[in-house]
């Protein structure tokens, strides 16, 4: 029997995995796809909730998360594109100028 | 009006296929995530992120959820990481992660508060009742679509307004950050023409050298002298596989990197690399 349990244990597995990923990683594009798991993994819980409590609120929300990681993706890659270009360097280590 | 498809709807007869399905696509899903986290190369982890997003749009499927499946696949699957890979070509397809860590004990500490995290939220989600699923409705089924747009459209109208706003800005936001001003004039022609003959190569670089070795854009092109230019392959290649040996066709032994740069100043080998240019035309298809 699947319960919307198991889905809720596999969404936090996803978001820990997620989570991780932005701490270790250091290619900027890498980062945004570990935060792009994230928030599918929030989007999981959601959909469950959604199900558990037989209404369809919970779908509505993860379908606007959606859009706004569409968004998010959208201009986050417009700005890593222009640091590349003004750096030639897409690790997130390289961009701290205003750090010294 | 019910659902009738069998992942969606709670009999007893569909339980086992549900639970089969529930834990293969739980197991794809978070192997294909843990790879994707250690994956080094950032085309590796767009293609397992893809594999990740799939087996999410299968789980929506099997929670009733069948518009968001859906819009999972073509909207994340389809759009957005097809945009991250349009951007990985952009940046370069070589970037990959270096191993070093340039903050000490980060992995490490990186490693403790994820399992700090996973700890924090199974006490969570181990103390909250999480009952069973509600009874199957026709929202969950066939009526999915028209139950979320009713619920759009009415109660959620106003934020679903916000979000057309959003959307609106960041598409002016991308083209704006995006854009790159020109700060020097546009070199004419003739500007062009000059640099060019300054630059001490009038010619065109030379193309690939393919069927002088191996039916591949990839080989470099053989030079009269059996030496293989470099400048013939696109730097995107040759960073794609630095190391991969060329194979030849007809079981020739695939020379080595080593044996090829030895070969620059000796004699051409016999039949491996270095074929007489006359015959590279030909050759490839004979042996």
């Amino acid at each position: 029997m699947v319960s919307p349990a198991h889905f809720i244990a596999l969404s936090v597995i996803l978001f820990v995995i997620g989570a991780v990923g932005v701490l270790v990683r250091r290619n900027a594009i890498v980062v945004f796809m570990c935060v792009e798991l994230m928030l599918n993994a929030a989007n999981l819980a959601f959909v469950t909730f959604a199900r558990m409590h037989g209404q369809l609120d919970g779908q509505v929300i993860a379908f606007f998360v959606m859009v706004v990681a569409a968004a998010e993706v959208v201009v986050g890659l417009a700005i890593l594109t222009s640091i590349f270009r003004a750096r030639r360097s897409a690790s997130v280590d390289d961009a701290s100028l205003m750090k010294y | 009006m019910t659902a009738t498809h069998p992942l969606i709807l709670a009999g007893s007869a569909a339980e086992t296929t549900r639970l089969v399905a529930y834990w293969i696509l739980a197991i794809i899903s978070i192997a294909a995530a843990i790879a994707m986290v250690l994956a080094r190369r950032a085309v590796h982890c767009a293609v397992l992120l893809a594999v990740v997003m799939l087996s999410l749009a299968g789980l929506y499927i099997m929670l009733g959820a069948p518009f968001l499946a859906f819009v999972q696949v073509i909207v994340y699957t389809g759009a957005v990481l097809m945009l991250f890979l349009f951007v990985l070509m952009i940046v370069g397809i070589t970037a990959a992660d270096s191993i070093i860590e340039t903050i000490r004990g980060q992995r490490m500490w990186a490693a403790l508060s994820g399992i700090a995290l996973l700890v924090l939220l199974s006490l969570v989600i181990g103390h909250a009742e999480i009952g069973g699923a509600a009874p199957n409705s026709a929202k969950f089924g066939n009526g999915n679509v028209t139950g979320l747009a009713s619920l759009i459209f009415t109660k959620y109208l106003y934020p679903f307004e916000v979000i057309s706003v959003l959307l609106i800005v960041a598409a002016i936001g991308a083209m704006v950050l995006a854009h790159r001003e020109r700060t020097t004039p546009k070199p004419t022609q003739r500007e062009l023409a000059a640099r060019r003959i300054a630059s001490g190569r009038p010619t065109p670089l030379p193309g690939p050298g393919t069927y002088a070795q191996h039916n591949a854009a990839d080989m470099p092109a053989l030079l009269p002298d059996g030496s293989q230019s470099e400048l013939s392959v696109s730097p995107v290649l040759s960073g794609r596989s630095p190391q991969a040996p060329p194979e030849l066709p007809g079981g020739a032994a695939p020379a080595s990197p080593q044996e090829t740069a030895g070969s620059l100043a000796g004699p051409p080998s016999e039949g491996s690399i270095a074929r007489p240019a006359s015959a590279g035309g030909q050759g490839a298809g004979e042996q």
